[in-house]
């Protein structure tokens, strides 16, 4: 063991020393690289994926622009200090081990699936058990690709796209968000590990939900993701991320980035559904999620659409945001947010109206149980260019006990006086009439605040693709199991 | 499942005894009556509310219970369904034998308990079907029974909204919310028809209705009646039980049933009002 830890030491720092003489070429075979980030770890990552020089090259002004920035602490969550230095910032995905049954999956997480309706073959792919070479995830991966690919859709990994479709990814990558634009976006983009990418071409309606393809093969998300989604003028493409099932992750830190843009007449939907490890009941571990979502309507009545449900993670940051630039532009933003526990969320959006008769929604519900703090903080902001600007927002909170929080912070910036604003926030408490009446009528408690909840959340829920609706129904009801009573 | 198949056969056992005894003796010492109150003491908040309250009900009967304000009409209606904001202090009450105050609110509307509620509920963004589907369903699988697939559970609501004439349209709106005070009312009788209880409370389901739809809910209530079930109507007015004939009628004062008598009682009620009564216990 010893022997095989130096050998690999002695090749990593063989290679992170050799990279300015030789460059990048050739495949390495380590697969972790040391704690800590400094220039030489970026160069590590970039070689690693055998990235072009003009790639390596953002990394680093990103990774330059990130050391001269100081974590946010304005967001309404606590948790100890992070140390960026102890952190690994690569490790070549893990190739999880291969089960022969399900008999050997862990029962808990079973129980958690039947409980969502997840299939059993899609179980065994979550869990890494063998599967029937027919359902193999990869086959059901090459199938769906060659259909996109005869409209000309590209949908590939972020390190595929990079190799394959170098001047897209040039062209558009930090054009939305861009390396400086705040700590985490800056370290994203400095260490990004994979993500995905997504590029609709003129004209084109994707006949697809991108979303089952994406559910099989999402079961090892990185720590550091980065998404890329461009539609070209008049298309259309439903995109889904994330998973319903609880996702388990030995990294505590996930700074992901996603980036859209919607040219003219295109219209982007963006769903998610994030699930990572919330800690125990006692507040213990758990994934600190802090993600910058950005959409751009670049173009004339483009359309973009945030719908977000929120369940997981210790500590959640993130505000899935439209650039309303084009004029006659759309942006909506529809989230549920639970937390339960010790867990925190400080999540919403900001629609920034540049264009003319551009318009805005945003529906936000959040959901407080245990001794959860959640948080609702938007930003609408109405250029003083934008004529006949209109946005309508609404925050509900719901409270469940008496120890939890609910927090809104609306903010309004507008500088044209044509704009129409309206906002709406309403704060309630699960009514013990209702949990009676509900009970009265047969229903146990928990089956009574699923109900109830969903009720809750129907406004958002009813903007998700069909079958995951059903899933995250479900999965709202297990996040808050326990906490009535 | 098992305690559903045994309160069936109970059931048989008392609609034979029925017959035997006839229904005329509303105080006897039976252990085959569908449901037993007997000595009930409830309170809130430290506040005694009914103090020792006693009535036998029989398959088949319809009750009626008046009385003034504030005698402890609703109160009963809540601690029969189990509401947890009322304790139980003293007393029984049972439904074909079993305990019902050992039971949570859903286990008693599994054994079929069901309270139409004065003031129905409601719950935002909760359509009526759905709200009816997890409750039937709830309900069948406490009692061993599969659950209705959507199909049969609309055909179902379909056939069972016509007992109190309503629109296919409420179904899809969220449950109570925007409803008229007639239109909660013929809903509670619709969710009854859903459910077929053993013992349904009507907790002045008459409050706020017209004439019309006090007909309509009238008329889906003597529909509903058979022999194996009891209703037990909470009201102010005799004019409901023109339309719901009561075989028994119980005045409820101070939180004790203070008389009780046939369906000419209301009518004395209605003329004399409850004074008389009132002066009654206070000599007591």
């Amino acid at each position: 063991m010893a022997n095989k830890e130096q050998q690999q030491d002695q090749v990593l720092q063989e290679v992170t020393q050799g990279e300015y003489k030789y460059g990048w070429t050739t495949n390495i075979e380590q697969e972790f690289a040391p704690k800590g980030l400094n220039e030489d770890i970026v160069r590590f990552i970039s070689a690693k994926k055998n990235e072009p020089e003009w790639m390596l090259e953002w990394r680093l002004k990103a990774f330059r622009n990130w050391q001269k920035m100081k974590e946010p602490r304005w967001p309404n969550v606590q948790y100890p200090p992070i140390d960026y230095q102890a952190i690994s910032y690569y490790a070549a995905p893990k190739k999880k081990k291969q089960l022969d049954s399900l008999d050997e999956v862990d029962p808990e997480l079973l129980e958690t699936f039947n409980k969502l309706g997840i299939s059993l073959e899609e179980q065994k792919r979550l869990t890494g058990v063998a599967v029937d070479a027919v359902v193999d995830s990869v086959s059901v991966k090459t199938t769906f690709k060659d259909k996109l690919a005869e409209m000309g859709i590209v949908f590939c990994s972020m390190s595929e796209a990079i190799q394959e479709h170098p001047e897209l990814v040039k062209k558009w990558i930090g054009s939305v968000v861009p390396t400086s634009d705040n700590f985490f976006a800056a370290l994203n983009s400095a260490v990004f590990s994979d993500g995905s990418f997504c590029y609709i071409p003129k004209g084109v309606r994707c006949p697809m939900e991108l979303s089952t393809y994406f559910r099989i093969n999402a079961a090892g998300t990185g720590q550091f993701e980065r998404t890329l989604i461009v539609a070209e003028e008049g298309s259309y493409v439903s995109y889904l991320e994330g998973c319903t099932a609880p996702m388990r992750d030995e990294n505590q830190l996930h700074a992901a980035v996603v980036e859209i843009v919607a040219l003219d007449n295109a219209e982007v939907k963006y769903s998610t559904v994030q699930n990572w490890y919330p800690g125990d009941k006692e507040g213990k571990g758990g994934v600190y999620n802090f993600v910058t979502k950005r959409g751009i309507c670049k173009g004339d009545n483009s359309k973009i659409s945030w719908t977000q449900v929120e369940t997981g993670s210790a500590v959640t940051w993130k505000y899935p945001s439209v650039i309303l630039k084009g004029n006659n532009a759309i942006g909506e933003f529809y989230s549920v947010a639970v937390t339960n526990n010790y867990q925190q969320a400080d999540t919403g959006t900001k629609m920034i109206h540049l264009g003319n008769n551009t318009r805005s929604r945003i529906i936000s519900k959040g959901i407080s149980a245990g001794r959860s703090q959640n948080s609702y903080r938007g930003l609408v902001q109405i250029g003083k260019g934008a004529k006949n600007a209109r946005n309508f927002s609404q925050c509900d909170s719901l409270l469940i006990g008496d120890k939890c929080g609910a927090h809104t912070f609306p903010y309004l910036e507008v500088k044209n006086s044509g704009a129409q604003i309206e906002h709406e926030a309403t704060t309630s408490k699960i009514g013990e009439d209702q949990m009676f009446y509900c009970m009265q009528r047969g229903m146990d408690e928990e089956e009574a605040t699923a109900l109830i909840i969903n009720g809750f959340s129907k406004e958002v829920l009813k903007n998700l693709p069909m079958e995951f609706a059903v899933e995250a129904q479900k999965l709202l009801a297990i996040s808050l199991e326990g906490s009535v009573g | 499942m098992k305690s559903f198949t045994k309160l069936q056969t109970l059931n048989t056992e008392h609609r034979t005894l029925n017959i035997e005894h006839g229904t005329q003796n509303i105080k006897r010492e039976s252990t085959m009556s569908l449901l037993e109150i007997k000595n009930l003491h409830a309170q809130i908040e430290d506040k005694e509310i009914l103090k020792g309250l006693n009535i036998t009900m029989n398959p088949g009967e319809i009750h009626a219970i008046m009385g003034p304000n504030g005698s402890g009409k609703s109160t009963l209606a809540s601690v029969i369904a189990g509401n947890e904001d009322f304790e139980v202090t003293d007393g029984e009450v049972t439904l074909a034998g079993k305990d019902l105050l050992d039971m949570d609110p859903e286990e008693r509307a599994g054994e079929g308990v069901f309270l139409a509620f004065q003031y129905p509920v409601e719950i935002p963004g909760v359509s009526t079907a759905n709200f009816l589907k997890a409750s039937v369903n709830s309900v069948r699988k406490y009692r061993g029974q599969e659950p209705l697939d959507g199909v049969q559970m609309m055909k179902l609501m379909n056939e069972k909204m016509k007992l109190v004439e309503m629109n296919k349209a409420f179904l899809s709106r969220s449950i109570n919310e925007g409803f008229s005070g007639g239109e909660k009312k013929r809903n509670e009788i619709f969710q009854m028809a859903m459910l077929e209880p053993k013992v349904a409370i009507l907790d002045e389901t008459d409050s706020g209705l017209d004439i019309d739809a006090l007909k309509i809910v009238a008329n889906g209530v003597n529909q509903l009646r058979n022999e194996d079930n009891a209703f037990l109507v909470i009201t102010h007015y005799q004019r409901l039980l023109d339309y719901i004939v009561p075989d028994f009628v119980h005045v409820l004062v101070d939180g004790k049933i203070v008389k009780s008598g046939g369906k000419e009682l209301a009518l004395e009620l209605e003329e004399k009002g409850y004074d008389w009564l009132i002066g009654d216990t206070a000599t007591v």
